[in-house]
This record gives C-alpha cells, structure tokens and sequence, in this order.
C-alpha cells in the first residue's frame, strides 16, 4: 500500500518524505490518517490564520485502484469555526496524489511571499506566486497555471481566488474548475500561508498483490457502479435533481428559512436547468457517473447589441438552495451569475448564500442600516446580490468585514441571532427535512449535511425517540468514516458496500473483514471526536436557532424540547467518548 | 483477428464514435494499465491513451490516442528499432531495445506517445481493453479498413 508522506514546510521552502507504513495500515488512509497527522503535526490549540495551523491532504488505498475512490480529505483548523476544518474533494486530486507516489501530504510553516507549489513523485518546487497573487478570479488563476505547467490529463490545479487571499473565513480552494474544497475556510487558510496554488502531477504504477483477483473484483465494481441507481441519477440531473422532491416536502429552505417552500422551484429545478441550459457533463477522475453538470451562461454586452460572453457553470443542489431558494431568487439567469461571481472569488457557494440572507433580513427588520450594506439587498434582487458579493471580496467596510467572518460572527456584532441560520459556526446546509437534518447539523464533527445524512433519516423514520436519533446518526458517521478513508465518493455508498470493501481490499494484500471495517469507522470517528474536543469543542455551546422551530418542515413544526433532549444526550455520548464514562457502542447502518 | 486480402487488410482498432460525449474521466486510462491479463498494473505509468480538458473543463474534454499512421513517423525515428511500423497501421513497440530517447514523442504530431515511470514509453497497442470501460460511448473497438 501507498505508505509515503511527504511534509511540506513554507516557512524555511523545505520538505522530506516520510514511509509510514504502519499508519496506513492502523488508520487505512483519507480521515483516518489525516487525523493522526494533525495530531501529530498541529498544536490544537493553533491560531488557524497563522503559521501554526496545519493543512493535510489525505487519499485512500483505493486510488488510484479502483474505480468512484475519487476523493481527497482536507483536514485543518478552520477559520471559520475556530475548531476542526474538514472538507472533501474530487476532480483530479486523490489521483494525482496516488500518481505522484503520496498517501498523504502535509503543509506546514507561511511563506514570506506568495508562493505556488509543484508537486511531482519524490520532488517539491517552490514557485514564485507573485505574479499570480492579487488576481482575484481563480477561473484566471487555473488558465494561467494550465497553460504555464506541464502535465495535462495527469494532474490537479488546486487554487484561490480574491476570497482566499482577503481571508474571507468561508473561502474554498477550487481544483479543476469545478470542483472545492468547499467548507469551512481552507482557501483562507491557504491565503494566509501565501500560498496561492498547489499542482501535483504524476505518473506512477502499483503492482497488485493478486493481478488476476485485482482484474475481477474491478471488473465487479465497475459493473455494479454502471448499473447503480446513482449512476443513472447523478448523471442524468446530479444533485439538482432534488429541488422539486424537497419542495414539495416543505424542506427547502426559503428566504433564510422563513418558508420552506419556494414557489419559483419549478423555474430552478434540475429538470428545467437541464431541458434549457444543460451544456455538458464532466467528471471527476476514475469515475463512471460523470455528476458534473455544466450550464451556459450567455451575458449580453450592455452597449454592444448581438455581443454575448458564453460561460460554461457548474450547478448543484447546494447551489440552487444558497443562491436562489435561500435569498429568494427564482430565475435560472439570477442562479447562473451567482454562482460565476461566487466561482471567480472562490467563495464557499453554502456560506455565502446564508450569510446574505441573513443580511437581507437583518436588514428589513431595520437591525442593519444601509449604512452598513452600502446598497439595498432585498429577496430576489440578484444585483443587489452580485454587488454585496463583490463587498464581500474589497470588504471596503466594517459590516462587510464582520459578513466575512461568517454569519455566526456577524450577528455576534449585529444581533439577529434568532436567524442566524448556524450550526457549530457553520453555515447551515439545505435541507429542513426535520430534526434528523438539524441535528445532524449540529452533531456532526464538520457541521455538515455530508456527515450524517439526517436529511435521509426524517425523510424514511418518523417516531424516533431523541436517543434513538443520536444514535443513528452517529451510526451514520462512524460508517462513513470508514468511506472517507478509502476514500470513495459518498456518492458510491451502495456501490462500496461493507461486503465490497473487504473483497476489494484482497487483491491489494490486504485482509480485512466487515467487522473490523465498522471498528475501525468507529475508532475513526473517536479519533476525530477526541481532536475536535482538543480544540476547544464543547458539545453543550451547541446553538440551535431559533428560526429553524418557526417553520414548518417536513415533520411539521419542531419541537424545542425533543431537540434539547437530544442534545443533551448528545453530551454525554461525547463525555462518554472522552474518557469522562464507558463509551458506548453504535449499531451501524451501512446502508440507507 | 487480421483478415489479410489481396490489397486490403482488414483489422480491428480503437476508434472513437463520439468525442463531445467523453467526459473526461480517464477511466479508459486506469483501463489500459491493467491491460495485460498477466501483469496488470494500478495507476498510469503505462496508459497509452490520455483523457485531458481543453484548456480547461469548461471547453470540454477529449482523450489521445495512438492514431494508427500507415507511415508512422514515430517508427521513422527510433534509433534502435524498438519501434516498428505494423502492418496495416501503428507500430510494435519492443521495450527490451527501447533507451528512452523520447525521439519518438517528439515525432508524434498528436502527443499520443507517453513517458512511463521508468523513462520509457507507453504507446498504443489497439488491443480494446480501454474501450469495454468507457462508460459513455466514446471509444469502441472495431474493425478498419487500413
Ligand atoms: S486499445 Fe489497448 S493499448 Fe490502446 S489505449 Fe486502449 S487499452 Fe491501451
Ligand atoms: S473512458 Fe470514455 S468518457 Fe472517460 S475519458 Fe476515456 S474516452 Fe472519455
């Protein structure tokens, strides 16, 4: 197995390679790894916008192996929360790190000037970033730097843009085009390092332990991946797919959660994107489903007649909620531009979307003036929107300056916590299905939808007991622990089922049984607890707004008290697992 | 499967049916690594077909592959003759007197010669393989007239 990891420190343009063979094997790769690296490598108690905070990019055995292990784990302090920062990724990452020779890279240290990165097997350079600083739009950075670097086809431009650099705290690193690491602050944390790209090619074999077992049970996954469900969902509409479902089941959250049904859905629903502005399809590396869908943009010059720019724009669910339902704009034009704006600065699309929503609404209700916004933002006004989202970016005052630091930091200053909509200091996902999503929220170790799938769980059980709910969801996430460690697409759950991993990991050599692959998820998600709790986490400052039991979701109106319960559950289930009782144990569901 | 006639040879190759339908995945590129039943590999040292973006994703992306030349120039400059012209299009490749010059990359007009992890080639062979594995109808595997 891939073993190698290589150290990277900024302040003194040093770097060594590290065989950690027995890590791999006692943490299997992707979070699990990642997390005893921070732990070894990060003071937790680190300043995330300083030198001390450390990033690591973490793959998983199965890359570059077998088809859907297409994912990359970032884990750092975030500057959003001022605790754990964890964020995936796909476009060509993972394999470019598996091809360059790395089950893992770390980057330590801040340089004195902008710098970017090369990366190649068994070879770091340091690259002058200068030039490149100060260029606030990423899809220019990545031209400059795919037309400059060699290796096409066989490598990964990981960047910032403007949003990076400004220390917006919600700022994402951008690979590919594409594809982020979206949440909770990583391009801040790249920009405070100077550091402006990282590119990692490479060319590289591994040998199987069993060629002819390796050709078979690739050849079983790939045909069980092809005939998926998630093939033929995720390419035909993608994630958008869900817009029309959740808004029918009143779960859409709607001018910053104050309905949770948008009546304009129909107009950006993944159906009508793909009947009229669908342009193609792409996909991340050694994947079949190719989700990726790309629409046209055509914006007509202002005083030029019949002069049009065309842009190709990534869409997704997430997207459509934060920068349409979420600040109430329903055209698909509207949706497009924000997306580009929120591209070019290389902005977390999530935060982004709620912080203005919380703005628009601050303001309506007269606690922020005009004063503070500079222009008039308004539910549905997308030049409003593009505008405030350029303040984000010159944040040329106080209030923009505090919006930047997240919505949680914002209505710190301000007030308007009531609709602040937060959970562990992150932006929250959209999804108001009902307590199972909102707990998941606030529960999960990155505050995020992705960690326990809560949105899925109110959506199929209805009478569980606030312990029953704890427990499942953590069941959830200690399961995907162990997906993000190989690391496959969530994507490809059903596909990676218990079963699948264990028979996909004999031809590698190595054996592992179902069993022990649930162990390791929950040691995994232990690890991580544990990390988390280090860095100043505290499972009882967890703040449920109000606004989320003032609209109706799927479940009806939300009872505080079934959430309080839950929580305080949620306690001791965290004490227990710190060493303050017996820890308990999580019967897992490894499938929905 | 050659079928020789009189003037006419007739063979099989990898041919592209739709290039605006590739996707970009590269999993024809994982495909052609594991090619050999008795030594397939893991990774993309020796892929002889490249999936790349056209100067980034939002232009789309395209895959390269040897084309099969009747005149190769790639065989023209090998030095060694570990590169030959087949017959009816393409060239065997015999790593055993390959010094890894890369002569033969330069030659390529359409880059689809590429550099393995240990300085010498990967170069197409028209076997197929890759083409069982492209999930979205762009490459197949078919007979030609050469
Ligand atoms: S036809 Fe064979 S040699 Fe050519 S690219 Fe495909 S797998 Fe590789
Ligand atoms: S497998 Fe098909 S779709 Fe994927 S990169 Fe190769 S040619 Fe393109």
């Amino acid at each position: 197995m891939r073993d190698a990891v290589l150290i990277i420190d900024l302040s003194n343009y040093s770097y060594e390679i590290e065989h950690r063979p027995n890590l791999f094997e006692e943490w299997i790769g992707g979070v699990g790894v990642a997390v005893q690296l921070l732990k070894e490598q990060m003071n937790p108690k680190a300043d995330p916008l300083t030198e001390e905070n450390v990033i690591v990019f973490a793959t998983g055995p199965f890359t570059p192996a077998y088809p859907l292990a297409s994912k990359t784990v970032a884990l750092f302090k975030s500057p959003l929360t001022g605790n754990l920062g964890e964020s995936h990724a796909g476009g060509r990452t993972a394999t470019s790190i598996a091809n360059a020779g790395y089950g893992a890279i770390v980057i330590k240290g801040k340089s004195r000037k902008p710098v970017y990165l090369v990366i190649e097997n068994g070879k770091v350079h340091f690259k002058d970033g200068r030039a490149l600083w100060s260029i606030p739009d990423s899809l220019v950075v990545g031209r400059i730097l795919a037309e400059n670097e060699p290796g096409r086809g066989i490598r990964t431009v990981m960047r910032i843009g403007g949003a990076g650099e400004k220390l917006v705290r919600y700022a994402c690193v951008t690979t590919e085009t594409y594809r982020h690491f979206g949440r909770l602050g990583l391009g801040a944390v790249f920009g405070s390092k100077r550091l402006k790209a990282i590119i990692v090619r490479g060319r590289k074999k591994y040998v199987p332990a069993d060629g002819k077992k390796f050709r078979e049970v690739y050849d079983e996954i790939f045909k069980k991946a092809i005939e998926s469900d998630a093939m033929k969902k995720y390419h035909l509409l993608g994630t958008a797919a869900n817009i029309l479902p959740l808004n029918e089941l009143n779960s859409l959250p709607t001018r910053n959660l104050q309905s949770a049904r948008f009546e304009n859905a129909e107009e950006i629903s993944g159906e009508a994107l793909a009947e009229h502005n669908l342009g193609r399809r792409i996909a991340c590396s050694h994947c079949p489903i190719a989700c990726i869908h790309l629409a046209t943009l055509r914006i007509p010059y202002e005083n030029e007649p019949y002069f049009y720019k065309t842009i190709m724009i990534s869409y997704d669910y997430e997207l459509i909620y934060s920068l349409c339902s979420m600040v109430g704009v329903g055209s698909r034009d509207g949706l497009l531009r924000l997306i580009h704006k929120v591209e070019s600065y290389g902005l977390d699309a999530i935060s982004t979307g709620v912080c203005l929503a919380w703005a628009t609404e601050a303001l309506e209700k007269g606690i922020l003036s005009e004063k503070d916004t500079i222009i008039k933002l308004s539910f549905g006004d997308i030049k409003g929107y593009l505008k405030a989202i350029d303040y984000l970016y010159e944040q040329p005052n106080d209030f923009y300056r505090h919006l930047a630091m997240g919505v949680e930091h914002a209505s710190d200053v301000y007030g308007g916590k009531v609709f602040a909509l937060a959970f562990g200091g992150n932006e929250m996902p959209g999804y108001h299905t009902g307590y199972a999503a909102h707990l998941g929220y606030a529960t999960g170790l990155r505050h995020s939808h992705l960690d326990s799938a809560g949105y899925s769980i109110d959506q199929k059980e209805k009478s569980l007991t606030p312990k029953e709910l704890i427990d499942k969801l953590i069941a959830e996430e200690c399961w995907r622990q162990v997906l993000s460690s190989l690391v496959v697409c969530f994507f490809a759950r059903k596909v990676y089922t218990s079963d699948v991993i264990s028979k996909a990991f004999e031809p590698l050599g190595v054996e592992i049984s179902e069993d022990e692959l649930k162990k390791k998820g929950e040691e995994i998600y232990k690890e991580k607890l544990r990390l988390k709790v280090k860095m100043g986490f505290n499972p009882e400052n967890l703040r449920f707004p109000k606004r989320i039991f003032e609209t109706e979701s799927l479940q009806g109106k939300l009872d505080e008290k079934f959430i309080e319960e839950a929580k305080k559950y949620y306690v001791r289930s965290v004490n227990e697992v710190i060493g303050l009782g017996s820890s308990p144990h999580y019967t897992l569901i490894t499938s929905e | 499967m050659r079928i020789y006639t009189n003037l006419v040879s007739v063979m099989k190759r990898l041919v592209i049916k739709d290039l605006e339908k590739c996707v970009g995945c590269g999993l024809c590129m994982y495909a052609c690594s594991r090619k050999f039943a008795k030594k397939p590999e893991i990774g993309n040292s020796n892929s002889a077909i490249l999936a790349i973006s056209l100067s980034g994703f939002e232009r789309g992306a395209t895959v390269i592959f040897c084309h099969a030349c009747i005149d190769p120039p790639c065989a023209q400059v090998c030095p060694t003759g570990a590169l030959k012209p087949k017959k009816g299009g393409g060239v065997v490749y015999n790593e055993n007197l390959c010094l890894g010059c890369k002569y033969c990359m330069n030659a390529c007009p359409i880059n689809a010669i590429f550099e393995r992890e240990d300085g010498k080639i990967a170069v197409c062979i028209h076997c197929g393989y890759c083409s069982n594995y492209c999930p979205h109808g762009v490459l197949a595997y078919e007979e030609v007239e050469a």
